[in-house]
């Protein structure tokens, strides 16, 4: 993150306690987009803890990001209730329509398109969440159509 | 003199003190006290929604926010009246929580009586449907031992999954002899389609908590934990408002009721991984460690969280507890089995007519459950079978429909009562596809620390893979089923020990169809891409051409007028001819 305050604010808001180490990452993550390298290493130093065991616990989840997201993030739900709903056909269309696979970011940095557990949204499946909007009963062409309306700048 | 910003705080809501007091503090210490000024004010009527939270409007900027703990002071300070950045995630309205649609007739509701009925941000509310008398009757009146036997009787069991006896995990962690002692509640509801303890957490969050302090007062625990996934925004928000008007009212923090009894209740959250629902992998995410799982024994009862006796139940069990003690336990164990009493909630999802939240009696058959409250299949298809416990549990196929639905009937099924996901499927769902995508699902969230999980899954997975890609091979079916064994048989926690279930469940019930898909290259639901052929039939088509216009790969050749064919070898089996054809004479065959 570019701030370095920023990311001494939040170590000081947990009081440099190293039990909170998974907290401090999370809201890393989420306030600057991802952790860095850097941000790795002062954590570690503030925290008196091996690098390694920062990265490790970094690594493991999901919700922190140890790359740079794209301006949109779609987390497409890939769990039993919107598989059974026809998942399967979204998950392709997304695919498709953005021409990269899930876990990556469009080479424009526009969209990073991602799988999510359920949202709990289960009775309007298959679900989508775009940033933080969420979408339900998709079909093929509705895909088509929320993403066109955030290329033309309309999208929430 | 005049100040540039005042802050206008409703008195009405319990906890506004506090509040008022830590915009106080703040202000000191920024040295703003001269610049704004801070007002308790009774309503704040008007503009946005009342949440009867603690709100606070700020002038000129007018921006109300809403709910507001103490906790949320030093950034609204700092933020918006030092920088002047409102802080927009504090402003919106926390969504009311809808209504439950009236019980059906077989429904029973205990877990979620107050859901959707009480608003979850005012103590009073919860209060007024006798919250907290069970507390205030067990901390004046109960030894710990008496509370204890009550839940004995009422038979209570994990809502978490596995179903231990509450009572006795509640003795081995009272009878743990170091101190301290910490209580959990997992509220890492992870379970593919199910949502029961997030509809708890946000529509009753006082009815855990209260569960949570009496589970304290037993095993002589001062400080809870309440570990909740970071998917849940609005629980987390919800529990935050209830245990700071819960501290506010003296339910928590020292000497609660005159009793001598000290205990209070942080919130941790999670941060996306599926395992830390796992007790031991839960702990060592809460003391900022990889959420992994490691050996029992020692039992958390025994050496828990930092490795001191920790209590760890989930959600619905605690929300159980009040009532319990309100009730009685013989009144708990009069719902239910012989071995499997009270209620259990179980979110309804798939294809059925009416998906959501419900909460039945425990014994009650699944075709109760499908038919009566589910309202039977979507477009009255036939049932084929339901899959019970998440990633973890089984399908239970039709032979299946009138079993009662109890920890015991369902483990002899080869399925799981687990948390409490219930996902019907009709004859359009293949069942192989089924096993293959759970499978995926937990060969992503594994651990990766027992290899019989973390490379057996996979291996599962890739042979899963090629039997719905039509390059299954006799043999399969005896190697899935080898592999199954050894991973079920040596992975240390309930995720590589459940794993497998899916798949062998599947295998015992519906081998036809991974044998159609190996020999026959077939799938007998039409689901599986490769094993699929759309064919026009000759005696409908009307040579209009639409298909053969539509085709994104031109497999289909006709001139107008014609009988038009399509070419397997360049069908991609997308369905569109299927869609357009006004005549119906495309189908997949």
């Amino acid at each position: 993150m570019p701030e370095s305050s920023t990311l001494n604010e939040i170590i000081q808001k947990y009081g440099g306690d190293r039990e909170a180490l998974v907290e401090i990452l999370r809201d890393v993550s989420q306030v600057a987009g991802y952790v860095t390298p850097e941000n790795i290493a002062t954590i570690a130093q503030r925290l008196g803890l091996p690098q390694s065991q920062v990265h490790s616990v970094a690594s493991f989840y999901s919700l922190v990001n140890l790359k740079p997201r794209g301006k949109h993030v779609i987390r497409f739900c890939q769990d039993a209730p919107c598989h059974v709903a026809g998942g399967r056909e979204i998950w392709k269309t997304l695919e498709q329509t953005l021409g990269i696979p899930f876990g990556a970011t469009t080479p424009d940095g526009t969209w990073t398109l991602l799988t999510t557990s359920c949202i709990g949204a289960c009775s309007v499946g298959p679900v989508m969440m775009v940033d933080d909007e969420i979408y339900g009963n998709l079909t093929p062409e509705k895909v088509q159509e929320i993403i066109a309306q955030y290329r033309a700048g309309g999208g929430a | 003199m005049a100040y540039r910003a005042n802050i206008l705080i409703n008195s009405d809501a319990p906890g506004a003190q506090a509040v008022y007091g830590a915009f106080l503090d703040e202000l000191q210490e920024l040295a703003l006290r001269d610049e704004v000024q801070v007002l308790m004010t009774s309503g704040l009527g008007g503009q946005g929604v009342a949440t009867q939270g603690v709100d606070a409007i700020v002038y000129p900027d007018s921006v109300r926010y809403v709910n507001l703990t103490p906790d949320d002071v030093a950034r609204i300070t700092k933020e918006h009246l030092l920088k002047g950045r409102p802080v927009l995630d504090l402003t919106q309205a926390t969504p009311k929580v809808t209504p439950l649609p009236p019980p059906a007739p077989k429904e029973v509701r205990v877990v979620l009586r107050n859901v959707g009925k009480i608003n979850p941000f005012d103590i009073e509310d919860y209060i007024a449907e006798d919250g907290y008398a069970a507390l205030a009757n067990v901390l004046t009146t109960m030894t710990p031992e008496q509370v204890l036997d009550v839940v004995k009787t009422s038979g209570l069991r994990g809502r978490g999954g596995a179903g231990f006896p509450t009572y006795l995990k509640w003795t081995f962690a009272r009878n743990s002899p170091n101190h301290p002692k910490y209580i959990i509640c997992n509220g890492d509801e992870g379970d593919p389609g199910a949502f029961m303890n997030r509809s708890v957490l946000e529509g009753d969050p006082h009815a855990v908590i209260e569960g949570m302090i009496i589970a304290a007062y037993v095993i002589g625990a001062e400080q809870g934990y309440f570990y909740v996934r970071a998917e849940y925004p609005i629980a987390i928000r919800t529990l935050r408002v209830a245990i700071e008007q819960a501290r506010e009212y003296g339910f928590l923090g020292k000497n609660i009721f005159g009793s001598g009894f000290d205990f209070d209740l942080e919130i941790r959250m999670g941060a996306g991984a599926f395992v830390c629902g796992e007790e031991t992998a839960l702990m060592h995410s809460i003391e900022g460690q990889r959420g992994m799982p490691t050996t029992r024994p020692p039992f958390p009862a025994v050496s828990g969280l930092w490795h001191q006796p920790t209590n760890i139940n989930n959600v619905e069990t605690y929300a159980n507890v009040p009532q319990i003690l309100l009730k009685g336990g013989e009144w708990f164990a009069s719902m239910g089995t012989e071995k499997s009493k009270g209620t259990k909630t179980f979110a309804i999802a798939g294809k059925v007519k009416r998906t959501g939240l419900i909460e039945v009696p425990l014994g009650i058959t699944i075709r109760e459950i499908v038919y009566d409250i589910g309202g039977g299949i979507l477009n009255d298809k036939k049932f084929k079978a339901v899959q019970t416990g998440g990633p973890m549990g089984g399908c239970i196929p039709e032979q299946y429909l009138d079993m009662p639905v109890d920890y015991e009937s369902l483990a002899s099924v080869g399925s799981i009562m687990g948390s409490g996901g219930f996902v019907v499927m009709d004859e359009d769902t293949c069942m192989v596809d089924i096993a293959r995508f759970f499978m995926e699902f937990v060969q992503d969230e594994s651990c990766g620390k027992c290899t019989p999980c973390r490379v057996g899954t996979r291996r599962m997975l890739e042979i899963l893979n090629d039997i719905c890609a039509g390059r299954g091979q006799p043999g399969d079916i005896e190697l899935l089923e080898t592999l199954a064994k050894s991973i079920k048989g040596s992975s240390l926690c309930g995720l590589g020990q459940g794993a497998p279930n899916p798949v062998l469940s599947t295998i015992k019930y519906f081998r036809h169809e991974y044998e159609a898909h190996i020999y026959e290259k077939k799938c007998p639901a039409k689901v599986c891409r490769a094993l699929i052929e759309y064919k026009v039939d000759p005696d409908l088509c009307i040579g209009c051409t639409r298909c053969a216009r539509n085709c994104p790969v031109n497999a289909i050749a006709g001139a107008p007028k014609e009988k038009h064919v399509i070419d397997p070898t360049i069908c991609i089996r997308c369905g569109i001819c299927k869609q357009v054809c006004p005549v119906a004479a495309i189908d997949v065959y």
